[in-house]
This record gives structure tokens, C-alpha cells and sequence, in this order.
């Protein structure tokens, strides 16, 4: 498959990429071909700082379960942390 | 066709060179091609979404050990440069790369191939994936080459919803245009394209009578040219290998090695 699909959202934070960390501007969620992850599709998540270059990059490959548990953590953290 | 016997002298360049491409704008390629004076047919590869990578090297490198001018523009030249991933990454997060850009860095690089000396004047294209899409793409809106290869090419079929600013037209709309034989490999299993879209694709070509010859592997799906993914099928690639080899001396003439 070579879906193409991908969001994309402004966001605000850190990550810690090969040159140390760095200032978080965008997040892009794609569900297409991984380049390491060994399925044939994948729900990646890159957060990027254009600004810095396309090295200024964290990312992750996910399998689709992996990426609905990942959301369900994430809403239920910040249910938590929010009451 | 004189196979391949172990006396045999052999040797081959391959380089990053730059040469003009979309609007006539210095970008870079990888070339190789098998020493000795040709004349050699010449092939240009469309690299595959996940980017400009060491796969398409291997390709091209192929292509020359076979007996052709071969070259792989990075069509993601424009984003900037880093790790292939991570320009896949721009690239993909970019909107994609734009079809007017890959037609004229894919023209520009079979331009290129003919103005050797080394050529016999006559050009193929092959891609895969994204790059297979392309490469129908760039037969349909050039007459710079002789032959195509589409592997696995999604979004060749586009519904409206699908079409975006760097993607503004399917390329199926412009199939009457097609102007050179094109062979397609495809498996059974892809989702994009799915058998669907690629009898689709050949209901188009039958009404224009254009000279086209599909296949489509059972037991296939996406990619099953890369083996190191999972997606790799060796008895669909094997063959696809050989089809398209055969195709291209068809249409190309006879390759170095050979001579």
C-alpha cells in the first residue's frame, strides 16, 4: 500500500532527537509504508521542527493495535493528570 | 540473449553526479553504468516513497550489471538533504512532492542519458510504489521514452477527494496520451493499487489501444521487489526481474553485457 494519508498538527513541546533535544513545532501522523517496523503498513508518528531541518526528528512506527492502546494511554494519563 | 559466462571481463561506474532537471534546475542523481564504450540503452529509476535510499542504489546498480545506463534523480532534491528517512519524512509531512517536479527531474534525467556518448539513443523508465505511479505519469506527459515500467503504482486511479495541490490530476485521466509500451507488475494482495484499480487502469488502456502487458501475482501484495522488508515475495520478484529485462531489450535494444 502506498496510501499517502497523512495529518498533520501544530504542537507545542520537546523531543529528544540524534543531536540532543529540541523545540517540537509539528507532529505528522501517517498510515503508510514503515521503513524499519516490520509490517507492511504502519501508523507512524513523526514530531518535527521544520525550522531545524529534517533531522530535527522523533519518530515512531506503530502496528495499528499498537497505535489505538498509545491514544487510550495518552486520554487516560490525561484524564488523570486534568481532574 | 548471451548469458553470463564466469571469462567474462565486467566492470562498472557509479557516482552522484548533478544534472538539470524540472525548469532546468541542478539536482543530483545517483548514475551507473558498465565500463566500456556502448553504445547502451539507458534506463532512469523513480524512487519509491520511503525514499532516495540504498534500495534504489542496489536498483540502478542492477540495471548497469545488466547492460544499461542507469540513473536514480532524487525527485525529494528540493526538501533538502538528510538521512532518506527523514526526507521521507519531510517530504511525506510536506504534502508530498509535487507531479510537475518528478516530470521534469525524470525527463531531465533521460535527457541526460541520450546526450552521452555512450547512449544508443533510446530510454526506458521504472518505478515502484509511488515512483510506479510516476512513471506511468511521466510516459503520458513526455515522449522521451521508449518504454515503462509501472510496479505496484498506487494512486494511479484518484478519486476527486484523493487529488491535492501537488497531485492536482489522476494519472489515468491522461492515459490516451501514453506514448510508449508500458508492463505493469502488481500483486494480488496490494491495497493501493487493488485488483480493482488496476482493471480499471487496463479497461482505460484497451479503449485508447495502447500496447501494455500486466501482471498480477497471487500470494503478492505491496513491494514484493524489497527484500528486506516482509513485504518481499522471491517467486513473484524473480520473475518480475525477468520480465522486465525482457521487456526493455524488446523495446530498448540489446543491453552492454551482451556484446
Amino acid at each position: 500500500m502506498c496510501t499517502g494519508i497523512v495529518e498533520t498538527a501544530e504542537v507545542s513541546g520537546s523531543g529528544k532527537g540524534p543531536e540532543g533535544w529540541f523545540k517540537l513545532e509539528q507532529v505528522n501522523v501517517s498510515y503508510d509504508h514503515p521503513v524499519d517496523a516490520a509490517f507492511e503498513h504502519a501508523l507512524n508518528i513523526d514530531f518535527v521542527n521544520p525550522k531545524e531541518g529534517p533531522g530535527a526528528r522523533v519518530a515512531v512506527e506503530l502496528n495499528p493495535n499498537s497505535a489505538r492502546k498509545l491514544v487510550e494511554a495518552i486520554l487516560t494519563a490525561l484524564a488523570r493528570g486534568e481532574k | 540473449m548471451h548469458p553470463y559466462t564466469t571469462d567474462m571481463y565486467e566492470g562498472m561506474l557509479a557516482e552522484t553526479i548533478m544534472l538539470p532537471g524540472h525548469s532546468g534546475e541542478i539536482i543530483n542523481a545517483y548514475y551507473a553504468r558498465p565500463l566500456g564504450p556502448g553504445p547502451f540503452p539507458g534506463v532512469v529509476l523513480i524512487h519509491h516513497m520511503p525514499g532516495w535510499d540504498e534500495l534504489y542504489r542496489e536498483f540502478t546498480r542492477k540495471f548497469a550489471h545488466h547492460g544499461y545506463l542507469a540513473i536514480s534523480p532524487n525527485i525529494y532534491f528540493r526538501f533538502g538533504h538528510a538521512s532518506p528517512d527523514d526526507m521521507s519524512a519531510k517530504v511525506r509531512g510536506s504534502g508530498g512532492v509535487p507531479d510537475a517536479s518528478v516530470v521534469g527531474d525524470i525527463d531531465g534525467s533521460a535527457r541526460y542519458l541520450k546526450s552521452l556518448p555512450l547512449s544508443n539513443g533510446k530510454v526506458g523508465v521504472f518505478g515502484t510504489c509511488s515512483g510506479g505511479r510516476q512513471a506511468f505519469l511521466v510516459a503520458c506527459r513526455t515522449k522521451t521514452f521508449d518504454a515503462a515500467v509501472n510496479c505496484w503504482g498506487g494512486n494511479v486511479v484518484q478519486p476527486k477527494e484523493k487529488l491535492t495541490p501537488a497531485q492536482p490530476v489522476a494519472p489515468i485521466d491522461y492515459t490516451k496520451d501514453l506514448s510508449c509500451p508500458l508492463l505493469g507488475l502488481f500483486g494480488e494482495e496490494d491495497k493501493n493499487p487493488t485488483p480493482e484499480n488496476v482493471r480499471q487502469l487496463e479497461e482505460e488502456l484497451k479503449k485508447y489501444g495502447k500496447n501494455y502487458d500486466f501482471t498480477m501475482y497471487p500470494g503478492a501484495g505491496h513491494g514484493f521487489f524489497y527484500y528486506p522488508s516482509v513485504a518481499y515475495r522471491p517467486e513473484a520478484a524473480v520473475d518480475g526481474w525477468k520480465k522486465m529485462f525482457t521487456f526493455f531489450e524488446k523495446y530498448l535494444g540489446t543491453p552492454g553485457r551482451e556484446r
